[in-house]
């Protein structure tokens, strides 16, 4: 028979017993609550003053006048105006129609490269680690980085890219510049974009490949389904919401996205590659048109926040199923 | 007892140290009394005013910092400074069309009562300059800076490609004229197609550069110098804010169609987003005939190794068929009025307008707007580019300096982009869009604005 020998609490010294740290409670007059409070306090304090006040301050502003190149002038509660102007604004309708074909393009191709190479490098061979560390260089760059470099990449006259174009192409090296031409500089954000983040697409869909159990692959080859078949009846199915993820956090993050195309096209050749989020930051930090970019940041946090919403819900039901 | 001694020896160093840093912060602090903070953009002329500010350190004791951004970034990082009252800056060369924003929102100390109690007269400065760099509102004598940095638009040249007999008689037998530097914008771009693929040494070169920065303000501070020249002005003289068939006039359509022109037939491949830089990258690397930038540069490029001395040479911004004119650029040096030190940078500014200092500050390589300094009789002669340079002072014109010059910039920037870039519409649709934008903008201001 083993005996368990139970600590005797009111002699161990250090050790409070339970009706001493009631009184010790109540000697501070804190209650357990009052004590989780006080530790989540500072973060609950910071997040309101970082993210919900500017929040509401921005709310604040976007029905106002406010310039802030003419704050002399007085500020105008101007109700909805902001909001009827920008979404009257023929201009701004393109510019989302321009970064609806960047999200787009950018993140089929992302998420078709990614998981191609995801595929390949899922399985074993020579040189694996090497090819999936090279793989994953690009995303570990500053997007200001790649920006500068891509736009010496692709420089007409000295730019290795269209070098190598015009010796597959026979086509004149300089005769053809990828971020200063209308029809090739939307696809040229897409390609850096594609490149920068395609590893990241990668290593999630390889999160998916790895969490399928291999006895099901097994109880496939014994039922004799072609490598093809297992890739469409296992392999994807058992991947989707992995990539459904991928697809979310890659729109949601190109939707958004700024400083590697400011680098590289400035939004041009003329407006041809200005995205909303170039847009509002000339609004906002050069015309200093403040009321009337928060209205356009409200506008566009809403449609983010609401399209993301939707596809959390859709995403749900895949796992589900 | 050893542990006690030493605890006791580390409590004695820890006060020691602290009363050590004590004495250091406050000797640190007392220096930033007499430190001064001068906010401008990174570029040549801002390495010669740190050269030129040792002498204001050794003769006043008050140590200089300099806080010099890009261009590119210049006026959204220093326009924020500005607007968020920030204490970065305590003397500022800010941008010359910042004039009206900064004395209406009383980001400047007005220096009026400074100016005359110093016996400092405008009138001693070239009168574009004053307009420019220091009045608002434009043409009253009110003063919200001293002119510090003339400056202008103008245009290098290969002179020794220029000079070469093979190339000088190709150059007649085609145009039945001798090849000099271009007096008229047809001239220039008849030179720039002229060298346009050529190959000298052995190297394809190009014909001209110019402005097409689509982010900031190049494109605009390019064009303009075609537009103004072709007849497009920035409202009716008589009625102020009339803009209709005065910004998108045929003249100015004609102008606009040139630029374009000229874009499109004589420059370097890849220039669709190129402004300051990459025209002395295009010059020094021996790759255009003809480069468009500011004066500001031309010291530097004068003394290059590889195409200054007598490989380069200089000439005015050319006539076009209605005038002739040529951009303003250049800055006026201001107090900011959030500065805890306007006293010493009031000193600066007293030290900086004396004549031998603006003689020096141009000897080194800045640009006086001191008239005892550019109308001295030996003046066209102290440098090769002296002679365009105080030409393009007589013609200059300045972009609009209201308050909401950032917006009227970057609408123009888009339309102009859009369409000698971009391709798209014609220039005269391009035009009567940017008469809407300002329209647009100068009522958001409160200004009214006659269609006719």
């Amino acid at each position: 028979m083993t005996t368990i020998l139970q600590p005797d609490h009111a002699t161990m010294p250090g050790v409070s017993t339970p009706a001493k740290s009631r009184d010790a409670r109540r000697v501070r007059g804190l209650s357990d609550r009052a004590i989780a409070w006080l530790f989540v306090a500072p973060t609950i304090a910071l997040l309101l003053a970082i993210n919900i006040f500017p929040l509401i301050w921005m709310i604040r502003l976007s029905f106002t006048n406010l310039n802030l190149s003419m704050s002399y002038l007085p500020l105008r509660f101007v109700g909805l105006d902001n909001f009827r102007d920008i979404l009257t604004d023929e201009d701004v309708w393109v510019r989302l129609q321009t970064t609806a074909q960047f999200v787009i393009s950018s993140v089929v191709l992302q998420v078709v490269v990614g998981f191609g190479l995801a595929l390949l490098i899922n399985r074993q061979f020579r040189g694996h680690s090497f090819w999936t560390t090279i793989i994953l260089l690009p995303m570990m760059l500053s997007p200001a980085v790649v920006g500068n470099f891509w736009t010496l990449l692709l420089q007409p006259q000295i730019g290795p890219f269209n070098h190598l174009i015009s010796l597959f192409t026979g086509v004149p090296p300089s005769s053809f510049s990828m971020t200063g031409q209308v029809a090739l500089a939307p696809w040229t954000i897409v390609l850096v974009d594609t490149w920068m983040w395609a590893p990241y697409v990668m290593l999630i869909c390889l999160a998916g490949l790895r969490s399928i159990p291999d006895y099901i692959y097994e109880a496939a080859e014994v039922d004799r389904a072609s490598a093809w078949r297992q890739f469409w009846s296992i392999t994807l199915p058992m991947t989707v919401p992995f990539l459904m993820l991928a697809v979310l956090f890659r729109a949601i993050e190109n939707f958004k996205m700024f400083d590697m195309v400011n680098l590289l096209t400035s939004g041009g050749p003329g407006s041809t590659t200005e995205l909303v989020s170039i847009s509002l930051k000339r609004a906002a930090f050069e015309k200093w048109r403040t009321g009337y970019s928060s209205a356009l940041a409200i506008i566009l946090f809403v449609t983010v926040f609401g399209a993301a919403n939707i596809y959390v819900k859709t995403l749900n039901k895949v796992k589900q199923r | 007892m050893r542990t006690l001694r030493w605890l006791r020896s580390t409590a004695a160093s820890a006060v020691v140290a602290v009363a050590a840093l004590g004495v250091l912060g406050g000797g640190q602090a007392a220096a930033q009394g007499k430190q001064l903070t001068l906010c401008w953009a990174a570029w040549d002329p801002a390495n010669a005013l740190v050269e030129l500010g040792k002498d204001f350190t050794k003769q006043s004791g008050i140590e200089m910092k300099y806080e010099f951004v890009p261009w590119t970034s210049y006026a959204d990082r220093f326009l924020n400074e500005l607007n968020s009252h920030g204490k970065l800056c305590d003397l500022i060369i800010g941008d010359s069309q910042w004039i009206g924003g900064a004395a209406e929102n009383k980001w400047y100390v007005k220096l009026n009562d400074f100016f005359d109690k110093e016996k400092i007269s405008m009138d001693d400065f070239v009168p574009a300059t004053v307009v420019g760099y220091s009045q608002w509102p434009k043409n009253t004598p009110n003063y919200w800076a001293l002119p510090a940095m003339a400056d202008a638009v103008g245009w290098t040249y290969r002179m020794d490609w220029f000079s070469r007999p093979e190339i000088q008689s190709a150059f007649k037998a085609k145009y039945g004229r001798d090849l000099a530097p271009p007096k008229t914008y047809d001239e220039l771009k008849q030179i720039a197609e002229f060298f346009q693929g050529r190959e000298i040494d052995g190297k394809k070169v190009y014909g001209a550069y110019i402005f097409t920065e689509r982010g900031s303000e190049g494109i605009t501070m390019g064009v303009t110098n075609v537009l103004y020249n072709y007849g497009f002005a920035y409202d009716n003289p008589k009625k102020p804010y009339q803009m209709q068939g005065i910004v998108n006039s045929a003249d100015a359509a004609k102008g606009l169609e040139f630029y374009k022109e000229l874009y499109k037939c004589c420059t370097a491949p890849g220039m669709t987003n190129a402004y300051m830089q990459e025209g002395l990258d295009a010059f020094k690397s021996g790759q255009v005939a003809m480069q468009m930038n500011w004066f500001a540069f031309f010291p530097g490029l004068y003394k290059d190794p590889n195409v200054g001395g007598d490989k380069i040479g200089f000439f005015v911004n050319p006539a076009g068929p209605k005038g002739h004119f040529t951009q303003l650029g250049g800055q006026g040096i201001s107090v900011v009025a959030t500065s805890d030190r306007k006293d010493d940078a009031l000193a600066y500014i007293k030290w900086f307008a004396q004549p031998a200092v603006q003689q020096k500050w141009w000897q080194i390589g800045g640009y006086s707007a001191l008239k005892a300094v550019v109308d001295a009789p030996d003046f066209p002669k102290s440098a090769a580019f002296a002679p365009q340079f105080l030409e393009s002072m007589g013609i200059v014109k300045d972009f609009w300096a209201e308050p909401s010059y950032a917006q009227l910039l970057l609408d123009m920037q888009k339309r102009v982009h859009d369409y000698v870039v971009a391709d798209k519409g014609t220039a005269q649709q391009a035009l009567d869009l940017l008469v809407k934008d300002w329209t647009k903008v100068f009522k958001e201001q409160g200004k009214e604005v006659a269609s006719q």
